[in-house]
């Protein structure tokens, strides 16, 4: 189908190009202006149920014990998984060469970072102290107190900070030659404050060189850092003691799984972008098709390590870690985790591997089951567990309460803010890319 | 069953304590006079009927209760579970900011004023013997008249669990140094120890071979609680093999 839709699309020209994806910078539609003003107020509405939290207590979220940690450590690995989308397929792509990525990066690479500035505060929204939440950073003071390096935690903070940082930065660098060229086209405070942030770029061979390196090196540093921080979220719970989560399987496990949702989110995040920002032209059929076969093959992988790691529980027969399994496969929890099955493997199998069906809609709707379905898993991993500690006297169970759905309610309606901000600011798709005279390529 | 190796104060050159816990399973009653005890001697707040019901109820010791047998033809076994002051303790090494860590005499200190709530600790406790305050705690009168001024009150947002009684070993130590003595096998007692009517609970220095404590761990009835998980437990539970 990718042949006859590129087939139909007139070839253009690099001005062309330019003026149109410069074009869908400008004006605010009233349909923008209601979204935005929509994720905002949600967004607020997070912000005061995280203040009343703070203010009159964490009791007044639904954690208690024996499952210290609920929605708000799900929350942040979600949040953290989906982060992979971006930095780490762009990455791929590029150092691959995937001629295809050319629209794709950017939009991945912002989604990462958006991604992890939300998953970097469900730790801050989940402690109990969250006014002290800087005693985990190494910084010197005079009662000269370390954070604890063997902490798991510890090191999610180092890997999270990292992953931020390259990041960013990995967002940044493609930006650079876009910024220049905006700067030369406006006036006035816009075009300094653009200027500014091209930091010097007047586009001579040797800054395309260094450009062209640099991004090649943060695209292989940015790999591993990638994969490291999404094994380090799985060692929170592998290092542990608790039955189900001592599992050697849990980083990569983890990390296809933060794969499989970013691939998902960044279907979903296209998929928008084309219809609101009328982008048919750049983001094709083909590249939906392309990500749909990604996401198919993540996963079957993904039902590979869970099928893995539940037939060893099961055949193991560990009593503890049996009763955990009894709470996650039968009951409401058993409802949870045949939905997840049939989100995260029946839909997207069905959906994208008969081909006859594949198309943008089927991608889309595979794409939500995934996100659902993920989000699902990671409530099946962390609330079982804690619900159903060896000694059976301390079983329990667990409901959020508004608080901690009004947190996991705003936390994407920002995520929505942010990028409807974000495609006003910057050109989501790198111009540059296009521009087939650049000296250096 | 763990074996200390000896341990002296650099500066005193005396023994240090290790501190243990021995508990005849075969003479609870399960009549929780230690949970009362525990709670008011500890500042342990009430939580209230409501946040009871929602798992906020807070009991640094408590009697687990298991059922042998159908109705009628039935046998209850009682066990107190309070922290097992683990030698080799999930809880510490997870913590982010080092606000639980083994002190010399064995125990797992909770510096509260270290914690930042990260619950790390008590996801990690296979005996889930680490309760979190949820909120800041409140007294009804004229419960709030009668803290013990030795424990400190612990705000909002913090760990704890039972401490061995720390504050009342405290005191023995500087009774016995008033009076210029060693410390003897006996002088510390818990408050779940001290309440026991039936005398089931033995505590003191298990790096002293004569200790009542010592001798209760020797017995042949002594097991450690979910001995397999290898966290070396301070607390001994005796009982008839059956």
């Amino acid at each position: 189908m990718s042949a006859h839709s590129s087939a139909q699309t007139p070839a253009r020209s690099f001005s062309q190009v330019r003026n149109e994806l410069l074009d869908r910078m400008e004006g605010f539609s009233p349909a923008y202006v209601a979204a935005v003003a929509a994720c905002a107020a949600v967004v607020a509405w997070a912000l005061f149920a995280w203040g009343y939290q703070i203010a009159f207590g964490i009791g007044h979220a639904g954690i208690r014990r024996p499952v210290y940690w609920g929605f708000y450590i799900v929350n942040f690995v979600f949040w953290i998984g989906i982060s992979h989308a971006g930095t780490l397929i762009s990455a791929i792509l590029r150092l691959t060469g995937a001629g295809w990525r050319k629209p794709v990066t950017r939009a991945a690479e912002a989604i990462t970072v958006f991604c992890l500035m939300i998953g970097a505060l469900f730790p801050l929204i989940h402690i109990g102290r969250t006014a002290y939440f800087y005693w985990m950073l190494p910084y010197p003071n005079d009662r000269l107190l370390w954070p604890n390096f063997r902490s798991p935690l510890v090191w999610d903070l180092t890997a999270i900070m990292t992953y931020l940082t390259g990041s960013v930065i990995y967002l940044y660098l493609p930006l650079v030659p876009d910024l220049a060229e905006i700067a030369d086209r406006s006036t006035g405070r816009k075009r300094r404050i653009y200027r500014a942030l091209s930091l010097g770029w007047t586009g001579s061979d040797r800054q395309w060189q260094a450009l062209e390196r640099a991004m090649k090196l943060m695209a292989a540093m940015i790999l591993a850092i990638a994969v490291s921080v999404h094994s380090v979220v799985a060692y929170d719970f592998a290092m542990s003691v608790a039955p189900t989560w001592h599992s050697t399987i849990f980083a990569p496990y983890f990390v296809v799984g933060a794969i499989f949702s970013g691939i998902a989110a960044l279907v979903l995040v296209m998929a928008a972008l084309r219809k609101a920002m009328r982008l048919q032209d750049y983001l094709r059929e083909s590249h939906f098709a392309n990500l749909s076969k990604l996401l198919l093959l993540m996963s079957l992988v993904w039902l590979y390590f869970t099928f893995s790691e539940h037939l060893t529980t099961w055949y193991g027969n560990f009593p503890r870690e049996i009763n955990v399994l009894n709470v996650r496969e039968h009951g409401f929890y058993g409802l949870l985790f045949w939905t997840m099955v049939v989100c995260n493997f029946v839909i997207p199998l069905v959906l994208i591997g008969i081909s006859r069906l594949r198309c943008i809609p089927t991608i889309v709707v595979s794409s939500v089951a995934v996100l659902v379905g993920m989000w699902l898993e990671r409530f099946l991993i962390v609330v079982p567990t804690l619900s159903t500690p060896p000694l059976p006297s301390a079983w329990g169970t667990y409901m959020p309460s508004w608080i901690e759905l009004s947190i996991t309610a705003g936390t994407f309606a920002a995520m929505a803010l942010l990028y409807l901000l974000f495609v006003k600011a910057f050109p989501i798709i790198a111009i540059w890319e296009y521009d087939e005279g650049i000296p250096a390529r | 069953m763990a074996e200390q190796a000896e341990q002296r104060d650099p500066r005193s050159e005396q023994r240090v304590p290790q501190w243990a816990m021995a508990i005849d399973l075969d003479r609870c009653t399960g009549c929780e006079a230690c949970v009362v005890a525990c709670a008011s001697e500890n500042n342990v707040p009430t939580a209230g009927e409501e946040e009871a019901a929602r798992g906020r109820a807070k009991h640094w010791i408590r009697v687990d209760r298991y059922y042998e047998g159908e109705f009628p033809d039935i046998r209850v076994k009682f066990r107190p579970v309070l922290c097992q002051q683990c030698d080799s303790a999930p809880c510490e090494p997870v913590c982010p900011v080092y606000a639980t860590y083994q002190n010399a005499e064995g125990l797992n200190v909770q510096v509260y004023n270290r914690c930042i709530g990260t619950r790390y600790c008590a996801a990690n406790c296979p005996y889930t013997v680490r309760f979190f305050n949820w909120f800041t705690p409140e007294w009804a009168e004229p419960l709030g008249l009668q803290l013990n001024p030795d424990v400190s009150v612990r705000p909002g947002g913090v760990a704890e669990k039972c401490t061995f009684c720390a504050q009342r070993i405290k005191r023995a130590k500087l009774d016995a140094a008033e009076e210029e003595r060693e410390l003897a096998d006996g002088d510390v007692q818990p408050a779940c120890v001290s309440s026991c009517p039936a005398e089931a609970m033995v505590f003191g220095d298990m790096g002293d071979g004569d200790s009542k404590v010592s001798k209760a761990i020797a017995s042949g009835r002594s097991g450690q609680l979910l001995a397999d998980l290898g966290t070396r437990p301070r607390v001994f539970y005796l009982e008839k093999a059956d």
